[in-house]
């Protein structure tokens, strides 16, 4: 898998402390296999970004379907969900979430205790790419993980800039193995 | 209120103490009392003043901050860096920075409103004197709700106008100095003193407004002013076409003024882009609004402008070479833009006009507003019929250089929203310019495509060409601005909105950068008409929810009035007119339920805060300005939402809704601190989709004074546009439902299951006389 530390937009650049590009799909599921509490952040996007699933909402249903990843749909996305059938879909709006995400005694969803790995799909690229910074520099104890087109220098790890039909097939390796539980 | 240096000489006194002779005495100011209000406890407020009343909102809406940068590079100790818990050389956190650079921000805003009055008002003192009185509005005497409520004091002429800028201006020299190295180390410090530098802004907003209102001759606080053209189409192209862009009227006026002095409006198109456009079209509603700041760019492409005339604020300053492409000279007007020109102020109108015409220089610098008129008529008179037929490229030649495109994407990762610019050039490249027409609507204008196209590809005016034809529909009528809001009015509608039986004030202000083009703007405004909030809107705003027809035809300002009252909409005018939009808000509480506002600033904002529910939203903010304005409005205890490119403030101000201990209010009736719920949620809020916005603002129109009426129906707001745009009933009606009576009639029975599920108790949250104020209780139990 090549990888490439290009932003998604020119002057996005972060730094010192930038995101490990992410080798291969295994070590994202890896990371979710291994963490506790991991959640996974669906944004307003999502249904206009193309994956093997049909978008990025049924690829996160598919993935959720492993029992691990909690879902949460930010934006007014979580309506998308329930249309298809998911409707244990948690919704946030985006800085809600990350304002709470800084938060180490934060509940949760569900009550159960706040996540230790977030994983963002779906964003608005600077949205997303501000929200992490958010969390770099105030939840320190929490992981990121960017499953965006483009490398997201603020995560704790991000895929690298890659092409379309590249990154469909990562999304499929990594969605198909967390499904499984692999 | 006040007069300046009184002198007094006496050539030989005898008195009891002995003989003087040659006695001057000299007095800086006299102040006459004839206001009976009393003065209230913060007039003129420094620095600290209201720092107790900032923390109690910013302890309900702490800070997020999110770095835009994670270095601190303004002192040669540095760069620092300051990711995590590390601190900088001079040991600021990345909190203190991220704050500190709000404050900057919020200066900067503050500054150039405060400027921009001075300048106006000197020039206007000049012409008019410092006796000319202030008559602001219509049927009102609350004529300055901020300098009253802020400085204490009743302006009746542009004299007294002075003292409240030398107070802004002092203040904001404070303010700037704290963020010096070595200074302020504590973020909610520093996010205090922005709140300071949002309250100076209006106040100097206000000076601005209403100096122009008073001796300009624009519309005063009037439900019906004039009806003016916004867009392209409305440009006359058979006429010689000026466009002046920028934020100060006084050029343009004294352009209108030469022109119908001389009767030359039949000869010449007056049209003007962002606020110095609104207030041209107050002054005189012939002239014309091409349209937003954003689309400087835009219209300079066209080759429709024979003559560029720029003011200040916003202005691209690259304004010269785009000009320069079309043939078209540059005046540039103002001292804080002075482009590098030479400044020809005090040359003769004609060796000027002269050198324009014949193209010796690129452009002037003309700081005499007289002057300008002169010139720019006389120029634009010779330069217009050389340029017909001479403007912009053809399809083929854009086709031409879209087959040279190096796929190499730069254009789209430059574009503030991704847009997808490559796949619409290789169309173009084939001869099929839809893609690039379907760019148009949604680009912001900023040009970053061009700048990082290796080809240098002239982008801009590749996204014209394919959007020829809807541009030269563009030509929508739209109300020119207002100003105040007048006193009648209020008194009309205070009660109904303290009570929330009007639901709410949308506020649609600020820039233009949007997420997916400006008929984002429009939609929010005409859910909330429909839904009978009062929706006033101010700047760039106001011009583009002008800019979207229904199917009969019709645009916005054509369907609803133009009155301060349930379902009206209300253009208040341009950006330093937001002063009248928190002014409302600071009148409800003086007119409606009399409380004084002379230098009694908390006790208004916690009215305010409590009791109307007003949201602001700048959906596609920008500049330091629009930082500014929105922090004026948090002081005063008004939420605010911005669109995307908003979080790129650093910061947002968020309440957490499940932590009740963070939603305690006084009872003044009592003193017994009670639970009332989160409302309002959050104090500032960037929304990540203009759906979600809309939900938002229907909730953010809650406020714990809401009687039960009111708030039912507010809830039915919220409930129905969360339930169409997200598909569900939301799931904390648990803390806005306080009781049985607040229940919208109509969804009863499906928000009882709901409540039910989520544990509520009915009674749980108050309904009380609300106040975050100790010393505003009445009685203790």
């Amino acid at each position: 898998m090549s990888v490439k530390m290009t932003p998604g937009q020119t002057a996005e650049i972060a730094g010192p402390k930038k995101a490990f590009v992410i080798p291969k799909p295994e070590v994202v599921a890896s990371m979710i296999k291994r963490a506790k509490r991991p959640l996974l952040v669906v944004g307003s996007k999502a249904d206009e970004i193309r994956t093997k699933d049909g978008d990025l909402i049924d690829s996160a249903i598919r993935m959720s379907k492993g029992g691990k990843v909690t879902v949460v749909a930010t934006g007014h996305l979580v309506g998308e969900f329930r249309k298809r059938g998911k409707e244990n879909t948690y919704s946030s709006q985006l800085m809600n979430l990350g304002d709470r995400l800084r938060d180490p005694d934060w509940e949760g969803f569900d009550g159960e205790g706040t996540y230790d790995l977030v994983v963002f799909a779906g964003s608005i690229y600077y949205m997303e790419w501000l929200i992490q910074s958010g969390l770099k520099n105030f939840a320190q104890g929490l992981s990121t993980i960017s499953l965006a087109q483009s490398y997201q220098p603020n995560a704790s790890w991000s895929l690298g800039t890659m092409p379309s039909e590249q990154w469909k097939e990562v999304i499929d390796k990594i969605v198909t193995m967390v499904e499984e539980g692999a | 209120m006040s007069k300046r240096d009184l002198k007094l000489k006496i050539d030989e006194l005898s008195s009891a103490l002995g003989t003087f002779k040659g006695l001057e005495i000299e007095v800086g100011r006299i102040f006459e009392e004839d206001w009976e209000e009393p003065m209230g406890p913060t007039p003129l407020p420094g620095v600290g003043t209201l720092r107790e009343w900032d923390r109690k909102l910013l302890d309900r809406y702490k800070p997020f901050y999110m770095p835009f940068c994670d270095l601190c590079c303004l002192c040669t100790f540095g760069k620092c860096d300051l990711t995590g818990d590390k601190r900088g050389a001079c040991g600021l956190t990345m909190a203190g920075q991220q704050s500190r650079i709000v404050l900057l921000a919020c200066c900067i805003g503050a500054s150039t409103h405060c400027a921009h009055a001075r300048h106006m008002l000197d020039h206007l003192i000049e012409e008019f004197g410092r006796d000319a009185p202030i008559e602001v509005a219509i049927n009102t005497n609350v004529e300055a709700p901020h300098m009253r409520l802020v400085c204490g004091m009743r302006p009746k002429t542009l004299r007294d106008l002075e003292d409240a800028l030398d107070y802004v201006e002092t203040q904001l020299v404070q303010l700037v100095a704290t963020a010096h190295t070595g200074q302020e180390g504590d973020n909610i410090d520093f996010e205090s003193k922005a709140f300071h530098a949002g309250m100076l802004d209006h106040v100097a907003m206000e000076v601005a407004d209403i100096e122009q209102i008073a001796t300009l001759g624009m519309p005063k606080g009037v439900a019906d002013a004039p009806m003016t053209q916004i867009g392209f189409g409305s440009i006359d192209t058979s006429k010689a076409v000026i466009m002046c862009i920028g934020h100060n009227v006084l050029p343009s006026v004294d352009i209108i003024d030469y022109l119908m002095d001389h009767d030359l409006f039949g000869e010449i198109e007056v049209g003007g882009l962002c606020c110095t456009a609104h207030d041209n079209s107050r002054y005189d509603k012939r002239a014309k609004v091409i349209g937003p700041i954003s689309w400087q760019l835009r219209f300079i492409r066209s080759g429709i402008p024979d003559l560029v005339v720029v003011d200040e604020q916003c202005l691209r300053t690259d304004i010269l070479i785009e000009a320069k492409m079309i043939g078209v000279p540059v005046i540039a007007t103002s001292e804080k833009s002075m482009l590098g020109l030479p400044n020809r102020t005090h040359d003769d109108p004609d060796e000027i006009v002269a050198d324009l015409v014949e193209g010796r220089v690129p452009g002037v610098l003309i700081i005499e507003p007289r002057k300008v008129g002169e010139v720019a008529v006389k120029t634009v008179l010779k330069i217009a019929p050389n340029r017909k037929g001479n403007k912009i490229l053809s399809h083929e030649e854009v086709s031409k250089l879209a087959e040279k495109c190096r796929n190499c994407m730069e254009c789209i990762r430059a574009c503030p929203n991704n847009l997808p610019i490559m796949d619409a050039v290789h169309a173009a490249a084939r001869g099929d310019f839809e893609p690039l027409g379907s760019l148009y609507p949604l680009c912001v204008g900023c040009g970053r495509c061009e700048s990082a196209c290796p080809e240098g590809f002239p982008l801009i005016t590749f996204f014209n060409k394919g959007a020829e034809k809807r541009i030269l529909d563009e030509k929508f009528a739209m109300r020119v601005g207002r100003g105040a809001v007048t006193d009648v009015e209020i008194r009309e509608v205070g009660r109904a909105i303290v009570f929330g039986e009007i639901p709410g004030i949308v506020a649609l202000v600020g820039c233009a950068n949007y997420p997916a083009g400006g008929s984002d703007v429009a939609l929010i405004a005409e859910e909330f008409l429909k839904r009978r909030f009062i929706v006033v809107a101010t700047g760039c705003a106001a011009m583009d929810l002008a800019m979207k027809r229904d199917e009969d035809g019709l645009n916005l300002y054509e369907k609803y009035p133009g009155y301060f009252d349930a379902g009206g909409l209300v253009n208040i005018g341009s950006c330093v007119s937001n002063a009248h939009i928190t002014g409302a808000a600071i009148k409800i509480a003086n007119i409606f339920a009399k409380r004084p506002l002379r230098g009694n600033y908390e006790e208004i904002a916690d009215y305010v805060y409590n009791r109307v529910g007003a949201v602001g939203v700048a959906w596609g903010a920008m500049s330091q300005k629009a930082a500014s304005i929105a922090s004026g409005c948090w002081r005063l205890g008004i939420p605010v939402v911005v669109g995307p490119h908003g979080a790129k403030y650093r910061r947002n101000l968020l309440g957490r809704k499940e932590k009740e201990e963070d939603w305690m209010t006084y009872d003044a009736r009592t003193g017994e601190e009670v639970y009332v719920g989160p409302a309002p949620e959050h104090l500032f809020y960037a929304a990540e989709t203009v759906e979600e916005a809309m939900v938002m603002i229907a909730k953010l129109s809650m406020r714990p004074n809401d009687t039960t009426k009111g708030r039912a129906v507010k809830l039915s707001h919220y409930i129905d546009l969360h339930q169409r745009l997200y598909g569900s009933i939301p799931d904390d009606l648990h803390l806005y439902v306080r009781g049985g009576a607040d229940i919208p009639f109509t969804m009863k029975d499906e928000i009882l299951k709901a409540l039910d599920e989520a544990g509520w108790v009915d009674g749980k949250i108050a309904q009380l006389d609300p106040t975050l104020l100790e010393r505003m209780v009445r009685r203790r139990d």
